[in-house]
């Protein structure tokens, strides 16, 4: 069977990834200086990254072995002394913005929700207005008088079909 | 030559729900009864068609017949039987079938209701059913073929509808078997569950354009629809939880929700749907909100059209894919053409969906389920902007952008607790007109009460503020709800003399929906309680450990006894591992993670070995991106608090719907009678 040609790229991505990986971050883990870091401390950073082929799945959670190799780059880079911000950094730098788990742009992400929901208030806070102006008696009195008449009303129709009955 | 079969029963179906269409509004314009009847009873008969399909399908996948490609894509020979039947929905052509099949019996069920009363609705709830089942079961015709065959040209092997010349049947020894994620109990369970509520939501949007056409736009479309909602509401809400579970037992990351576009796309209906659920009892109690309601179960409608594009067009993992898919501009195109002409339709009939009444109160109960309008709508807007935020910077930057959970948790995390606080006060508000006065006269009981169980928390439990908030809330509505059963119950055995048993029972029996959407409510808490546990206070580690090494975290301690590899069913390679338990130096229990490697998709599974109770959950994962060997294995162990809480959540939902949606015995009789007590009491009905 011919594989699907997004198979085949996903795969070419996957390895060209390990290739990159195995020349950069190998190169500095041979250079490491310092105690190993710990899963735990890989992870913590690990948490916040996504790597470009595999979807809505974070790297510390991630089973493919392109993200294995990026776990091995972050514990490499934690060992040389590196801070969190820099290895993130890195790794932007290598794939892009795409690899963090938010838009580096937070006011453009979150202006338009912040935009709707002043909106929302608004429009809700000027009906809230324009209704209250008029109501009062209005409303009350339909409401005490209005109902009972439609009760009856239906009553006397209901009344009037059990005779039909 | 049975594939064939299938084809032309689909084909059928569909030129008859296109029929349909049109005899229904032909019959409607020139009014011709007998074609209105007919169009009916076209209608009728889709799902008996449909039916037929997908049992030929299913014949298909139970019976390995691979030279049809969706058979060869999603089943393999090592399946077992009931996982080839649920194969159905293992890929998108089935899963489009599915989704027809299911939309069918619901159009069958509301034509096989009573007309009399609402016979002008009939023609139009046809056409609207009907285009939107023509509509996917074109797709599947045109584009998602599930009974498309493999045939052997010069070119190669390729899938066609009919067999094209100078060709010959291909049948591969084997299928690729279906996704290994999907062969889980709750995968069976959970799509059903979700496209029952994506496709019932369709009869109340029937029912809406239907009264906008006629322009009987008073609140008959919404009684009628009432239970249809309720139902939809259900459905759609379990299968969301069922999705969670799901996760929770089988994506092995340790949570249920990871704010996936998959799993928004089936959540923003959900948000659209609650609100409707809420602003609907404003119309029916005060006459007011009637273009809100509409746009409310369109949006609602046009949502679940969204999710399925959403989910089904590759849109997601690029922008890109989209153009390349077929169906994916087709679904975009029906979302805007639905869209538009609803919203048209609105705007034809704007003046007869004035309000009849004017809002009295800012504290009234239509007021404050305004305010819950508001944070459902804004919570839908942070859903759908996070969702083609990163198309929008595809298609303008050409930045390729994540939106993780992050974005969704600080932007939802406080709407989420406006919606908890108004859920602590509208139930104590009346209907027309509250003040500070009249509801803080019922509430302050409540409150000192939430007060005193948050200091106990804050003392035995947490310090965190998000926390402290949270469980407040938590306590405050529930106080709340059960203050208010009290109330009510307390005044029934007063007035009728019953014991306080009887006067629950008959409390809830008289008045359903209020109560059952107290239940709701409640229900609503439990599950948030398990929210706020695993969101705030969940501690991981991990480590490779050797044979009789100890790690610990949360309080627990576990030691790696052993590990195993063996064969196990479904044609799969089982790697199991051994950890004893200990708590404060007392045995609990062995818990056995373990890694499934299914050889016919290539792909592995990661299932946690688990020990719930209502306090945690200890959920340990046999991490399969390290090698595994006979000394060492690297575990993930997580402590998920309260968590359970979620699950039982959940189930307490299940009777609250069950009550609320429960058929009266005479719905319209009950409703009259209950309208009389209006604006006297703060029935939340």
């Amino acid at each position: 069977m011919r594989k699907l040609p997004s198979q085949i790229s996903l795969r070419i991505t996957h390895y060209a990834i390990v290739l990159l990986l195995l020349t950069t971050g190998f190169a500095t883990s041979v250079l490491a200086q310092g105690p190993t870091p710990t899963d735990d401390e890989v992870n913590k950073i690990a948490k916040q990254l996504y790597c470009p082929v595999c979807e809505s799945t974070p790297l510390d959670v991630c089973p493919t072995e392109a993200c294995r190799q990026w776990r091995e780059v972050i514990r490499s880079m934690l060992a040389d002394g590196k801070s969190e911000d820099e290895i993130k950094q890195h790794f932007v730098e290598q794939y892009g913005v795409r690899v963090l788990n938010e838009p580096p742009n937070r006011l453009l992400s979150y202006l338009v929700p912040v935009v709707a929901f002043l909106l929302g208030s608004f429009i809700l806070l000027r009906s809230f207005q324009t209704w209250k102006k008029p109501i009062a008696s209005k409303a009350i009195s339909s409401e005490g008088e209005a109902k009972p008449v439609q009760d009856g009303y239906i009553a006397k129709m209901e009344e009037e079909l059990k005779k039909i009955k | 030559m049975i594939a064939n079969f299938g084809f032309g029963v689909m084909t059928v179906t569909f030129l008859v729900t296109l029929y349909s269409v049109f005899a229904a509004i032909y019959g409607e314009n020139k009014k011709i009864p007998a074609l209105v009847e007919s169009a009916r009873r076209a209608m009728l008969l889709t799902w008996p068609l449909l039916t037929l399909t997908a049992g030929v399908l299913i014949y298909l996948l139970v019976n390995n017949h691979f030279e049809v490609q969706f058979v060869y894509e999603v089943t393999s020979r090592s399946m077992p039987t009931y996982l080839r039947v649920t194969a159905w929905w293992g890929g998108q052509a089935g899963s489009l079938l599915f989704w027809s099949w299911l939309m069918s019996a619901f159009a069958s069920l509301v034509t096989l209701r009573k007309w009399d009363r609402d016979r002008e609705f009939l023609p139009w709830v046809i056409v609207v059913a009907c285009i939107t089942m023509a509509f996917f079961i074109g797709m599947n015709v045109f584009f998602e073929n599930p009974f498309a065959q493999l045939y052997q040209t010069s070119a190669g092997v390729e899938a066609y509808t009919l067999q094209p010349a100078d060709s010959v049947l291909f049948t591969p020894q084997d299928g690729r078997g279906l996704n290994p994620l999907l062969r889980h109990p709750g995968m069976v369970i959970h799509p059903p569950m979700l496209y029952l509520g994506f496709v019932s939501f369709v009869i109340p949007f029937s029912f809406a354009i239907a009264a906008l056409i006629t322009g009987r736009t008073d609140d008959r479309w919404i009684r009628i629809t009432r239970r249809w909602t309720l139902w939809a509401w259900l459905f759609l809400t379990f299968g969301l939880v069922l999705g969670g579970r799901w996760a929770y037992d089988v994506l092995g990351w340790g949570g249920y929700w990871g704010w996936d576009p998959v799993e928004i796309a089936a959540f923003m209906p959900w948000i659209t749907g609650t609100a409707f659920l809420h602003s609907v009892m404003i119309q029916e109690k005060r006459g007011m909100l009637k273009h809100w309601n509409m746009l409310l179960i369109i949006l609602t409608y046009d949502l679940v059209i969204f999710g399925t594009f959403l989910t089904r067009s590759g849109v997601l993992s690029s922008v890109h894919a989209f153009a390349q898919s077929a169906i994916g501009p087709l679904f975009m195109g029906f979302v805007t053409v639905t869209l538009v002409t609803s919203v048209g339709l609105i705007i034809y009939r704007w003046d007869s969906l004035k309000s009849e009444t004017e809002m009295t109160s800012l504290l009234s109960r239509e007021a404050l389920f305004l305010l819950n309008n508001l944070m459902f709508i804004s919570i839908l807007v942070v859903c759908f902007w996070g969702v083609i935020f990163p198309m929008i910077s595809e298609l303008f930057t050409g930045q390729t952008v994540t939106v993780g959970p992050p974005f969704y948790e600080r932007a939802t995390g406080p709407l989420f607790a406006a919606l908890m606080l108004l859920m602590g006060i509208a139930p104590l508000s009346a209907w027309g007109h509250s003040t500070v006065k009249t509801i803080g006269r019922a509430i302050w009981k409540p409150i000192v009460g939430a007060v005193i169980v948050t200091a106990i928390i804050f003392v035995t439990y947490t310090r965190n503020v998000y926390a402290i908030i949270g469980f407040f809330l938590v306590a405050l509505v529930i106080l709340v709800t059960i203050y208010e059963y009290w109330r009510g119950a307390n005044a029934r055995q007063k007035s009728q003399d019953e014991n306080i048993i009887t006067a629950f029972w008959n409390l809830t029996g008289r008045n359903r929906r209020r109560y059952g959407g107290y239940i709701i409510h409640l229900s609503m808490m439990l599950m948030a309680i398990g929210i706020l546990g695993i969101e705030l206070f969940q501690v991981e580690t991990q480590g490779t450990l050797e044979i009789n090494q100890q790690t610990s975290v949360g309080g627990y301690d576990l030691v790696y006894q052993d590990i195993a590899r063996f064969p196990g069913p479904d044609g799969r390679e089982v790697t199991r591992a051994v950890l004893s338990v200990y708590k404060d130096n007392k045995y609990l229990g062995e818990l056995n993670p373990r890694i499934d490697y299914y050889f016919d998709a290539q792909q592995t599974m990661t299932i946690p070995g688990q020990r719930s109770t209502l306090k945690d959950d200890l959920y340990v994962l046999l991490v399969n991106w390290e090698p595994v060997s006979a000394t060492g294995a690297t575990f993930k162990v997580y402590v998920n608090p309260l968590v359970n809480w979620l699950w039982l959540g959940s189930l307490l939902f299940l009777v609250g719907i069950v009550i609320a949606a429960w058929p009266d015995k005479d719905p319209e009789r009950v409703t009259v009678r209950a309208g009389k007590h209006v604006g006297q009491t703060s029935a939340a009905d």
